[in-house]
């Protein structure tokens, strides 16, 4: 396959206007299926989350599951929509082996949530900018199953030498979440994208409706782009870029299709309109499924369910109820614990918020629970390509370290230590502490005995200090934390030093 | 005795059993030697569970000696239509495309078959995926009506019917999407019900058309079609359409049987040209028997009646198409042209074509043609405005009467081989059931006598509002005396012996 030709952004920026349109998938979290009573957990052993409803047995019926409606009406909610008075599912028909029933149950011209918007913040070189992102509707539908194509060079179907279905995950609710286009990004417009599918991760994450995992694809980002030479002229042809697992990518995958598109285009080609795909690796798209011949649906009102009529008194509770908006709360906060803009943004960049809000609701310090989760473990999380969120420490972890801390039971070097050891798995880090030996050393006798054995490979330092060079014990206490392998306070060592030299240190 | 045993009504046997008079052992004995003596000539049966038969019979005989209580069907026999799903027992829907599939789960119409002590013998005969009305379309070959074996059943379930009118069970199951339990009851001198939409849970019930379906009882008498609907109604929260009301009290209904003052409709729209002379001439006097008994007669119509068939045979195919495109061969069932080499789409074309018969195919193309998109509103969209009309014409009419009646179908048993080349001829089969399919109301279709110019057996059908079943039942129960009265015994026993 050869390359796309791409041309530089700025030059594509300068020659065409892009036109956005996001289509976000969520997983939602319940404990069951969509229409069935099967249970939703990630990485189950393939094929052992199923019954005949979810794999489309002949014969078996779907029931909908309460508590995705509900999930979904709140999300609607949240995102400022309208919610239908009365709706209906609709069947999509199309034959693919991973969809059991080769229809897939879903929403049609009825969703349940309709003409909602979303208010970002979008961080530019320009400072922030906000953009309200309009909300064209939230469906209901379910999950498809998962096809592991072996052999072949491309990982897909075509080229495969056979095919693997794990239908878990058929079955599972999903909300897909559709933006009207978006206009007048221009520039920030791989900006605008990202800050969307953050802040409405941060909404869904606040609702609690979802664990958002883009990694695990709990939340999935298709990217539908176009190019026009200016505003005034009618949307151009679109490519529906899947795949985009993160937001660096959805990021990445915008800037990359205005650059393929605009070559095209200025080469005098044509966009086809097609579903690519995004290579997190390479940072392309590849062209997928051609969608020239437009796929026939064949949409029709579901008859195996009846329609869904929300009771108004009900969405009005689900309404009051809804947590605090993400943006609102932020704003407050900022207020509260007294934090620059600069601070505020940090933490909201590091996407930890929600983390920083737990840890002080679990007892501890804002400054020193910031501190910790946009510094170690964001650091930790970017070494290896994952979301803080999913390290595996939890808001309960750090507030337990910094009490071991306060305790004088660790310092700041053992406590690094610990949060390896959860990271690792090691369990808590009362266990951590506990397998790996890690508590200060709190007794004064070893500590003697290293102070001594320093001083002896270190005979010098003593007149140093006796002859007023106090900043010489750097070199006894050092040796003593490394011979402790660093579970010494280093303050004691300094106090014990200056005990037996019988100096008075200095303030 | 043996004998005699197949001869009663599953009420009888209920209580014989019940009274210790027969076990459930001699009677599933009595009913699978019987099987084997005839169904080679009927051909009612795809599958027969002897085995499971008799270990249910063992069990409600253990359960009686045991003094433990007995449901009011228990040890009673009954064939299966092939199209509900029993664990572990072949399933084909008379399909090749399901030959071999033996489904992991019961569908909850059998869950309350064991829950009532019923014993199933097997599963029976049925045009392809219940696309037919007389089982020629079954992939297994055609079952043969007992009345004259060269002539068809009726269908999708003749299986179902041929094995009650020839004695090889008392009960049945059958199900009901235009027609299909209540045509073969008619051709066959026996009793069908199709319950209201919804008041039989549908899980288990390989779907044709989902808003449509409707699985119902198969009997030779109304009181027994009574227990039986009773034993299988009710809610069930895995099917979403099915109705949470209590059951209709079909049984005291059916016990009941009287039509003073009840007020009964003739529906215009479905007689004269096109319905047999026999057909009318029986109707007509039935009509007089019910006018004697005390009902008040009156005629209504319901004029969109004559778009009935036209918007059925759009609505039924697109929900068909769907339904039946989880038939792939990739999870259950035959697999055509897996060789290493061929893609999935062609092993899935593959199969389909190799699995589904022509009729199953000529539905799912008109269905796709339907649904499709600049095609939807014209066919599948107006074909759902007619059927908004017939449920008003329904509606208007049952102001006006508590039952609605016509015959059921419009000729007696076709012979094999005479229409089966001819889909519309076919179709116009169902053209007096299928309203009522339509609009979700329930009926019943009962034998009133044999068409004096062929001597083969006539049927009445009753249409009540939907969840007003007992309404049949109380008026059937009420002709079926009087007929019974006027012959002095059921039109069943002049059945020619097999």
């Amino acid at each position: 396959m050869t390359a796309d030709a791409v041309i530089p952004f700025d030059d594509a920026i300068a020659a065409f206007d892009p036109v956005m349109g996001l289509e976000v998938h969520v997983e939602l979290s319940t404990a069951s299926k969509m229409f069935c009573s099967c249970p939703t957990e990630f990485g189950a052993e393939p094929n052992s989350q199923v019954c005949p409803v979810c794999l489309g047995l002949p014969g078996a019926l779907p029931a909908v599951n309460a508590a995705a409606i509900e999930a979904a009406i709140r999300i609607g909610l949240a995102l400022n929509c309208s919610v239908a008075e009365w709706c209906r599912f609709a069947r999509k028909n199309y034959f693919y082996p991973d969809m059991p029933k080769n229809f897939q149950t879903s929403q049609y011209d009825e969703p349940i949530c309709f003409d909602g918007y979303l208010d970002v913040d979008v961080p530019t070189a320009d400072g922030i900018k906000k953009v309200r992102i309009e909300i064209e509707r939230a469906h209901m539908e379910e999950d498809t199953g998962k096809a592991l194509h072996v052999g072949g060079s491309t990982g897909r179907i075509h080229g495969a030498d056979f095919s693997l279905v794990d239908y878990n995950r058929a079955g599972i609710p999903l909300i897909e979440i559709v933006t009207r286009p978006i206009e007048g990004a221009e520039q920030f417009a791989p900006e605008v994208a990202r800050a969307y599918v953050a802040a409405l991760r941060e909404i869904l994450r606040s609702l609690d409706v979802s664990d958002v995992r883009m990694e695990q694809g709990s939340l999935r980002c298709d990217v539908n782009l176009s190019l026009r030479r200016t505003p005034a002229d009618p949307l151009g042809t679109r490519s529906e870029t899947k795949n985009v697992n993160s937001l660096r990518s959805v990021e990445r995958a915008v800037r990359y299709e205005i650059g393929r598109q605009a070559a095209l285009l200025q080469a005098g080609g044509k966009v086809v309109q097609e579903t690519r795909h995004w290579h997190e690796d390479t940072g392309v798209t590849t062209s997928g499924r051609s969608k020239e011949g437009a796929e026939d649906y064949r949409y029709f009102p579901e008859p195996d369910l009846l329609p869904i009529a929300p009771d108004p008194a009900w969405v009005e509770e689900l309404r009051a109820t809804l947590p605090e908006n993400p943006a609102v709360r932020r704003a407050r906060l900022a207020t509260e614990w007294g934090l620059t803009d600069f601070e505020m943004d940090s933490l909201i960049n590091a996407g930890a918020l929600d983390l920083v809000i737990a840890t002080v609701a679990a007892g501890g310090d804002q400054a020193r629970a910031r501190k910790w989760w946009t510094g170690e473990l964001t650091r930790i999380a970017n070494d290896r390509g994952v979301d803080v969120h999913d390290l595996g420490v939890t808001p309960e972890h750090v507030v337990r370290i910094e009490t071991l801390i306060s305790e004088g039971a660790l310092n700041d070097k053992l406590a690094r230590q610990v949060i390896e050891g959860v990271i690792a798995g090691e369990g808590d880090p009362d266990a951590v502490v506990a397998s790996r030996g890690l508590a200060v050393v709190s007794d004064d006798g070893p500590l003697l005995a290293a102070i001594d054995e320093a001083l002896t490979a270190n005979p010098d330092v003593i007149e140093k200090i006796m002859g007023g060079k106090q900043q010489a014990a750097g070199v006894i206490v050092g040796a003593v934390m490394k011979a402790t392998r660093g579970q010494a306070d280093a303050a004691r060592v300094r106090a014990l030093l200056f005990d037996k030299l019988g100096v008075v240190e200095e303030a | 005795m043996q004998q005699h045993l197949t001869r009663l009504s599953a009420a009888d046997i209920a209580a014989a059993i019940s009274d210790g008079d027969v076990s459930a052992t001699e009677v599933t004995r009595a009913h699978l030697d019987r099987i084997a003596e005839v169904d080679e000539r009927v051909h009612a049966f795809l599958h027969i569970d002897d085995e499971g038969a008799l270990a249910t019979a063992a069990a409600v005989d253990a359960k009686r000696k045991a003094g433990e209580p007995l449901g009011p069907l228990a040890g009673v026999p009954l064939a299966l239509k092939d199209v509900m799903t029993m664990r572990g027992i072949p399933t084909t829907c008379g399909s090749r495309i399901l030959e071999g599939w033996r489904p992991p789960y019961d569908s909850t119409v059998v869950e309350r078959l064991r829950a009532a002590d019923v014993v199933i013998l097997g599963k029976t005969n049925m045009d392809e995926f219940a696309m037919g009305s007389s089982t020629e379309h079954s992939a297994y070959g055609p079952s043969h009506n007992p009345w004259d074996l060269d002539r068809i059943p009726g269908g999708s379930g003749g299986g179902s019917a041929a094995a009650i009118a020839a004695f090889e069970a008392p009960l049945a199951i059958g199900t009901d999407t235009g027609g299909s339990i209540r045509q073969p009851a008619a051709v066959t001198g026996t009793v069908g019900v199709k319950p209201t939409y919804g008041g039989v849970s549908r899980f288990g019930l390989v779907a044709l058309a989902s808003s449509l379906d409707q699985a119902g009882p198969c009997a030779r008498t109304v009181e027994d079609a009574a227990l039986l609907h009773a034993a299988i109604a009710g809610h069930d929260p895995r099917d979403s359409t099915s109705l949470t009301d209590p059951v209709p009290a079909v049984v005291e209904a059916a016990r009941r049987g009287d039509v003073r003052g009840l007020r009964v409709g003739l529906v215009k729209e479905l007689s004269g040209e096109g319905y047999q002379a026999g057909v009318t001439q029986r109707f007509n006097e039935a009509v007089d028997i019910l006018t004697e008994l005390g009902a008040e007669v009156v005629e209504v119509s319901c004029p969109h009646f004559d778009y009935a068939l036209a918007a059925y045979y759009l609505i039924l195919p697109a929900e068909a198409s769907s339904n039946l495109a989880r038939f792939d061969g990739m999870r259950f069932g035959l697999r055509a042209g897996d060789n290493g080499e061929l893609g999935v789409e062609e092993v899935m074309s593959l199969t389909r074509e190799a699995g589904f018969g022509a009729e199953v195919k000529r539905r799912i193309m008109i269905g796709t043609y339907a649904l499709s998109s600049g095609y939807y509103d014209a066919y599948y969209g107006q074909a759902q405005k007619v059927r908004t009309l017939i449920q008003r014409d329904f509606a208007a009419a049952f102001e006006q009467a508590d039952v609605l009646i016509s015959p059921t179908a419009p000729t007696t048993a076709f012979r094999i081989g005479e229409k089966v080349d001819d889909p519309i001829a076919m179709y116009l089969n169902d053209v007096a059931t299928i309203p009522v399919n339509l609009a979700g109301n329930c009926a019943m279709s009962l034998p009133i006598g044999l068409a004096p110019e062929d001597g083969l057996p006539v049927g009445l059908q009753i249409m009540a509002p939907a969840r007003a079943d007992e309404r049949l039942y109380n008026a059937g129960a009420a002709l079926e005396a009087a007929l019974r009265d006027r012959w002095g015994h059921l039109l069943i026993e002049e059945a020619p012996a097999l």
